[in-house]
């Protein structure tokens, strides 16, 4: 868990994530805005469908991957913004499990 | 149109803000690409923005960074801030992202200022959600205003007991810390002792940081081996042995870090010569006293060329600075070499400590050879066993090893497993890592979209 270092600034934005309206401080990263509502995991892995979240937070690991509005993103590089819909890269099915 | 500046600099930390500053100053048109929104680097990340609380908690040196923001600011570069280089050309090309559109600039030189990176610290476990890297707590201390709940601390290095003041600044002490280094090693550094006395001043500050954690009773073990980050679908507990005992500590969170390496991303995908160092145990790209790489036209500057740490980078992107306007003809080298001198002496100075840190704190035995059932590219899940088994079905090289794997063909493109799979394979093969090698990088060096590949394709059409 993370704890915030002040006070809750009053300039807060809401965001989705999954099924969760969350609020974070305008200007935060979107991955230190789910770390900060105590979400790790952000994705599961494309190989194995193991749970993934942030790592290295400075752009290099790819970890932190989360899909917005539809585009997959680097969680740490990009900016939360009020109303953006979040969710959680899952892995494809592979053949063997079917199409989707 | 493709615009033109006699240099660009690649980085925004300190080596490039100091570039930026002194070569403006020169009389060179400059431009700074950075990835991130505000300059700084990771280093001085978020400094013009960070509340007086953030400043009190991370101490002075990192109050520092505001002098070389101030220096960028008023040096009339072009700061190009939130772009994302993915190409870069030994003709002075440099193609980025901005804002999800390509854009490209052309400069006469180029500095490559990218800093270093995190060591990958691969461990059984490590790949769990809530483990994160000690760098990565520090940015969210900086910028996220986020500090962990009871984390423990793995590793060894000065950088392990700046993370743990800093937390104990903020109120919130790590739960332990578990340190890999050994009496032994401390003995191996001896030798380097008298040198590293000169530079007393890193030495003072590592035995402050060290007596505000024993004043907080922050719990230490010495010597660890076997740890092991265990949990369902995130952390929950710690394991490992110390001094002949096993422990587990309970912990959402686990923060690794044994050294940081020059981040090599660019300079490898030039092809500019680099040469594996056996003390840092990594990669580095040759260059000489005036930064030049084994290309005139580029200089590397700071961690980026040999890790020296915030104040080093900073000299060396000022004498990158000289150096890159002498070649333009932009000064006398009589000039370059009467700005370069008091410079090298401060570097000098500067790198007194970095021997004996080297030896004391060597990176953890247990990740430079990983048991077989760790995974070691963290992207395409490959583990350290299936390295080994490359190497016994005749894999000599890194570059082999993703056509026999895929270890390094993930998205972050061997960041995190570039240098681990040179260490096994040079073990394994009884080559040495030279001759192992790297991994080539090749562009894009950051993942792009397609659509943005295409309108590269436009604007290249229009230069």
């Amino acid at each position: 868990m993370f704890d915030p270092l002040e006070p809750k600034s009053t300039d807060q934005v809401q965001f989705q994530f999954e099924d969760r309206m969350l609020s974070a401080p305008r200007d935060a990263t979107l991955a230190s805005a789910l770390l900060g509502a105590g979400i790790t995991a952000f994705r599961d892995t494309p190989v194995s469908g193991a749970a993934r979240g942030p790592f290295c937070l400075m752009g290099a690991c790819y970890d932190c991957l989360v899909s917005v509005n539809g585009v997959t993103v680097q969680a740490c590089m990009t900016t939360v913004q009020d109303g953006l819909q979040v969710t959680r890269v899952r892995r494809p099915l592979t053949e063997s499990e079917g199409t989707a | 149109m493709t615009a033109r500046f006699d240099i660009a600099i690649l980085g925004a930390g300190p080596a490039g803000m100091a570039a930026a500053a002194r070569a403006t100053q020169l009389g060179a048109s400059v431009v700074v690409l950075d990835e991130q929104p505000n300059p700084g680097g990771q280093i001085y990340r978020n400094v013009d923005q960070a509340s007086a609380a953030q400043h009190h908690i991370l101490g002075a040196d990192y109050s520092h960074g505001r002098v070389l923001t101030q220096g960028l600011r008023d040096s009339g570069a072009v700061h190009c801030a939130g772009a994302t280089v993915w190409d870069v050309t030994r003709d002075g090309v440099v193609t980025y992202s901005l804002n999800g559109q390509p854009e490209q600039i052309r400069a006469r030189h180029l500095i490559l200022a990218t800093g270093a990176t995190e060591r990958p610290m691969p461990l059984p476990g490590w790949t769990l959600p809530g483990v994160m890297t000690a760098g990565a707590a520090q940015i969210l201390l900086k910028s996220g205003g986020l500090v962990a709940r009871d984390p423990v601390l793995i590793g060894c290095g000065p950088l392990l007991y700046l993370l743990a003041a800093q937390m104990i600044a903020a109120g919130r002490k790590p739960r332990a810390l578990i340190e890999t280094q050994s009496r032994s090693d401390m003995w191996a550094a001896r030798g380097d002792l008298p040198g590293a006395l000169r530079g007393w001043r890193y030495l003072a500050e590592g035995a402050g940081l060290l007596t505000r954690i024993r004043a907080a009773r922050v719990p230490r073990f010495a010597a660890a081996q076997d740890i092991a980050l265990e949990g369902q679908d995130v952390l929950s507990r710690v394991r490992f042995t110390s001094q002949g005992k096993t422990h587990m500590i309970e912990t959402d969170i686990a923060l690794l870090h044994h050294g940081v390496v020059p981040n090599t991303q660019i300079s490898r995908a030039l092809r500019l010569d680099h040469a594996y160092d056996p003390v840092q145990r990594c990669f580095m790209p040759r260059v000489d006293a005036l930064c030049a790489s084994s290309d005139p036209a580029i200089s590397i500057a700071g961690d980026g060329a040999g890790i020296g740490g915030a104040k080093v980078a900073a000299i060396s992107g000022e004498v990158a600075a000289f150096a890159a306007a002498c070649r333009l003809g932009l000064i006398t080298p009589q000039a370059r070499n009467a700005g370069v001198a008091p410079l090298q002496r401060k570097r000098r100075h500067e790198l007194q400590a970095r021997p004996f840190l080297d030896r004391a704190y060597p990176p953890a035995a247990q990740s430079l050879t990983p048991a077989d059932a760790t995974i070691i590219c963290r992207c395409e899940e490959v583990t350290a066993g299936d390295i080994r088994r490359f190497a016994q079905l005749g894999c000599k090289g890194p570059n082999q090893a993703k056509a026999f794997g895929r270890a390094g063909m993930g998205p972050c493109q061997g960041r995190f497993c570039g240098l681990t799979v040179t260490e096994i394979l040079a073990r394994e093969t009884g080559q040495g890592q030279q001759e192992t090698g790297a991994l080539r990088i090749r562009a894009p060096l950051k993942p792009v979209t397609l659509g943005e590949l295409a309108a590269y394709d436009a604007t290249s059409q229009d230069t």
